[in-house]
């Protein structure tokens, strides 16, 4: 009975539907390529080892958050708190580390691993009460992270009182200024992420779930899946991934303040969209991110390299999201269409 | 003699999809006042070619003919300005808007300043509701409807947009016999009327007897057609399937003598259940090896108690126990699986993940039983792979996404899901709801070696037949109350429909 409804006629679906189908993948891909031969092209500067590993290192951070996002948004959620927890986790670690007697904080001077550790606590802790509010009270996650967002400012201002605490445990030092060879930590750090991020999406049951609570929440939930802790765990994985981008960070800039963390949320949501991850949840994983991180490092590497007005630079910055945007609406619709409406 | 060409006409369609040969050189045609049914098998090709008349599709081979001018609908718009109206098979209503947005969705009244009058769009709404034979409050949010009453307003609004061509895919589906009595009252009206229908059903009974004409599709092909007075239910089935049609009306049958109760321990016991609003003091007990029925009509709350049953809807009061052990509904569906139940509810939409392939959707209620850490697809396509094959899915291909297969085929996945560990106590919704005979009959013949192998089962239906042909034991559910039982007897639609 089983008749094979096939001919090698049929495969012939028109060549726009085909490649349709890939544009989410395809598109992040290909404006990465082109922007690397461009930026090549018009810089002799551009394309060199050195800046090479300059791109890589300036994204690091970008791609630590954005893995965790990548897992919010897969589960059709959102995260607007991932820079204030990155920041917050970033004060900590300071708040927990001696500091010169110039810094006037009324600090808590502790053992270099046991503040690391208190400090990723403290991320998880906010990771925590997102989820719960998420889950268990029904608050939108937009809007439930928003009050994060503030919260995670709060107890940063709280604990540092607009100074400047410059001092943290030496092995985030290392990892996150210094380097081994030619390679800094930080992107090696990045790199470790990102493949556990993309290992755990796509060989673990967590990681289906993940997928298939996004793409149908109602249908996981009649499968027995248990839709609340999937999404509790997404939102507890974006706070991890803050909280170690946060203490990066605060090596990476050299020293812990407040806000100076606020261009990564941008940075790391544009990422997973440029990259292709759709917006609706469900589509997407680890490695459209890698290439949306790389298309933005790219872009304003290169920007600067080619001496870019840098106030147009903000201007184009947005244009490329607004596309990326376009993108990745269109290609939802394509995939609705193939699908056909009955 | 120069004849009229007739309203609608097409000539040797073809529509392929990615590796799936959808319709193959089809010929159709329509005439003015003419309800032309149409049947043929899950997957056949009929939602396909309906799309194509109603624009969805633009891309195919063939041509069409509307008073016999060739025409090329490119978007359902298209298709509307050309009087073509179309109902589709899959539910498209606007959840949060209200019943009288619903059913005027694209033509609102407009006052004089080009603003939307409400209060004509409600007058209007209730009048042409009223057509229907339904009353209910056009303010009310559609989606808070029974599903039978958000099917009918689906109608309303093609049925009276004043279309000449209307194409009504699978209406009656969630359809009570009452609600089904006004839709045909109404199409009968709007024949004489000189508009023209094409009805496509599964019910076979119900095809001949509304329509003029009759074609009859099988694996994308017209294999028959026939004005209905001179055809026979035994002959849609043989051209339906080709021969071996006996043992059919055999399983899928409307009359039955049920077994006397069994002596079996009670798997599910389910004490004093209620949800305000929906249903009251509900109690049943369900046996292993037994097959309860529980029928109403659309919106009486069977539906509901077998979602609460399930965990996804929140018991207001009751006790549910397992083999003697409380289910803790309380913890939602996780809860009620982890109890040993299983669900499958009567959407699809509710249960399939569209994009997914089909291993995925299968394997998906037994991951944590298949692998601990690591997943295994080779492992869900294999276990998947046969259930394709058991089922008889068509295409029977595990990597196609479920959204590309036909409405029927989808359903079967979805039972697919619990079958490779069995739960103890299996609810099903409406199981065959969509499905061709021959489907209906597989489904018959599931159910059937899943009691013999001691589960308890519970099938909640509005379909008389599905009840009957699956049941040992049937209750009988009216506005919200469990009203009747039938056990030990012997049954047939007319008194199931009586007590109901
Ligand atoms: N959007 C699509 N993409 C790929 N294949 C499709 C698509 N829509 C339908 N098909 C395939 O075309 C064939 C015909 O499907 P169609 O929906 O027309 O069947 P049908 O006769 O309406 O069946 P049912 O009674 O189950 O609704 C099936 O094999 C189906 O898998
Ligand atoms: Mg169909």
């Amino acid at each position: 009975m089983s008749a094979p409804l096939t001919d090698p006629a049929a495969l012939r679906e028109p060549l726009w539907l085909r490649l349709g189908g890939q544009l989410r993948n395809l598109a992040p891909f290909v404006t990465l390529i082109a922007l690397v031969v461009l930026f090549s092209l018009l810089s002799p500067s551009f394309a060199t080892v050195g800046n090479v590993s300059n791109i890589l290192q300036q994204v690091s951070i970008t791609a630590i958050i954005a893995v965790g996002l990548t897992y919010v948004i897969l589960c059709a959620e959102i995260d607007l708190s991932v820079a204030s927890v990155a920041n917050a986790a970033g004060i900590l670690l300071a708040f927990f580390t001696l500091q010169d007697a110039s810094v006037n904080i009324a600090n808590i001077p502790l053992p270099g691993p046991l503040a690391m550790l208190l400090a990723l606590a403290g991320a998880l802790a906010l990771g925590a009460v997102t989820a719960f509010g998420v889950t268990w009270i029904g608050i939108p996650s937009f809007i439930m992270t928003l009050a994060m967002l503030q919260i995670g400012n709060g107890i940063g201002a709280l604990l540092v009182r607009g100074q400047i605490a410059y001092n943290v445990p030496d092995l985030v030092v290392a990892l996150g200024s210094g380097s081994i060879g030619p390679v800094p930590w930080i992107v090696l750090v990045a790199a470790l992420v990102l493949l556990v991020g993309h290992l755990v999406l796509t060989y673990t049951r967590f990681g289906r779930y993940v997928y298939m609570v996004g793409g149908n929440r109602e249908a996981a939930e009649h499968s027995g899946v248990a839709v609340k802790a999937v999404v509790a765990g997404v939102m507890m994985i974006s706070a991890l991934c803050s909280g170690i981008a946060g203490m990066l960070g605060v090596a990476y800039f050299g020293s812990a303040q407040q806000n100076q963390f606020d261009n990564y949320l941008l940075d790391a949501i544009s990422a997973v969209v440029v990259g292709g991850t759709s917006l609706f949840g469900g589509q997407g994983g680890i490695g459209n991110t890698i290439v949306g991180v790389l298309v933005l490092g790219v872009l304003n590497n290169g920007l600067d390299h080619i001496r870019m007005d840098s106030f147009l630079k903000i201007l184009i910055r947005g244009l490329v999201l607004l596309m990326a945007l376009v993108i990745n609406v269109y290609a939802q619709r394509l995939r609705s269409m193939r699908r056909g409406v009955g | 003699m120069p004849t009229d060409p007739p309203l609608l006409e097409l000539r040797g369609v073809s529509k392929r999809f990615a590796g799936v040969t959808a319709l193959d050189n089809v010929d159709f045609s329509l005439g003015r006042g003419e309800i032309h049914g149409l049947v043929g098998e899950n997957g056949a090709g009929k939602s396909t070619l309906m799309k194509i008349i109603a624009g969805v599709h633009s891309e195919y081979e063939g041509e069409m003919r509307l008073d016999g001018h060739p025409v090329r609908l490119r978007t359902p718009r298209d298709a509307r300005d050309a009087g073509i109206g179309m109902v589709h098979q899959e539910l498209s209503i606007v959840p949060a808007l209200s019943v009288a947005e619903n059913v005027m969705l694209g033509r609102q009244p407009l006052n004089r300043l080009g603003v939307i009058s409400w209060r004509r769009m409600r007058d209007q709404a209730r009048a042409q509701l009223r057509e229907l034979g339904i009353e209910v409050d056009p303010a009310a949010p559609a989606g808070s409807l029974p599903l039978g009453l958000q099917q009918m307003i689906e109608l309303a609004r093609v049925l009276l947009s004043g279309a000449r061509i209307l194409i009504l895919d699978e209406p009656t589906s969630a359809l009570s016999p009452p609600e089904v009595e006004k839709l045909f009252a109404l199409l009968e009206r709007l024949r004489a009327s000189g508009r023209s229908v094409v009805f496509i059903s599964h019910f076979l009974d119900d095809v001949l007897r509304i329509s003029d004409n009759v074609t009859v599709f099988r694996n994308g092909r017209r294999v028959g057609a026939s004005p209905a007075r001179s055809i026979s239910k035994a002959w849609l089935i043989e051209r339906m399937i080709g021969g071996g049609h006996e043992r059919l009306e055999e399983s899928y049958t409307d009359a039955r003598t049920l077994p006397p109760r069994p002596s079996t321990p009670a798997v599910l016991e389910a004490e004093g259940l209620g949800v305000a609003g929906l249903f009251d003091g509900a109690s049943l007990r369900v046996h292993a090896g037994e097959v309860l029925g529980i029928y109403g009509f659309m919106g009486s709350g069977q539906l509901e108690l077998a979602r609460a049953l399930s965990g996804k809807l929140k018991l207001d009061h009751g006790t549910v126990r397992v083999d003697g052990r409380e289910a803790r509904l309380r913890r939602g569906t996780p809860g009620a699986k982890r109890a040993g139940i299983a669900f499958v509810p009567e959407s699809r939409r509710a249960m399939l993940f569209a994009p997914q392939p089909v291993y995925r959707n299968i394997s998906i209620s037994i991951l944590e039983r298949i692998n601990r850490l690591l997943l295994r697809p080779r492992l869900e396509r294999e276990i998947a792979g046969g259930h394709v094959r058991r089922l008889g899915v068509r295409p029977a291909r595990v990597d196609l996404p479920v959204g590309q297969l036909s409405g029927g085929n989808q359903q079967k996945v979805a039972l697919a899901r619990w079958l490779t560990h069995l739960p103890r106590v299996l609810l099903l919704s409406e199981p065959t709801r969509g499905m061709d005979v021959g489907a209906k009959d597989d489904v018959v013949r599931i159910v059937r070696a899943l009691r013999a192998e001691g589960i308890g089962i519970v099938v909640v239906s509005s379909e008389p037949e599905t009840v009957l042909s699956l049941a040992d034991r049937i209750l009988v559910m009216r506005r919200g109350v469990l009203a009747r039982e039938f056990a030990g007897e012997a049954v047939g639609k007319d008194r199931l429909l009586e007590a109901a």
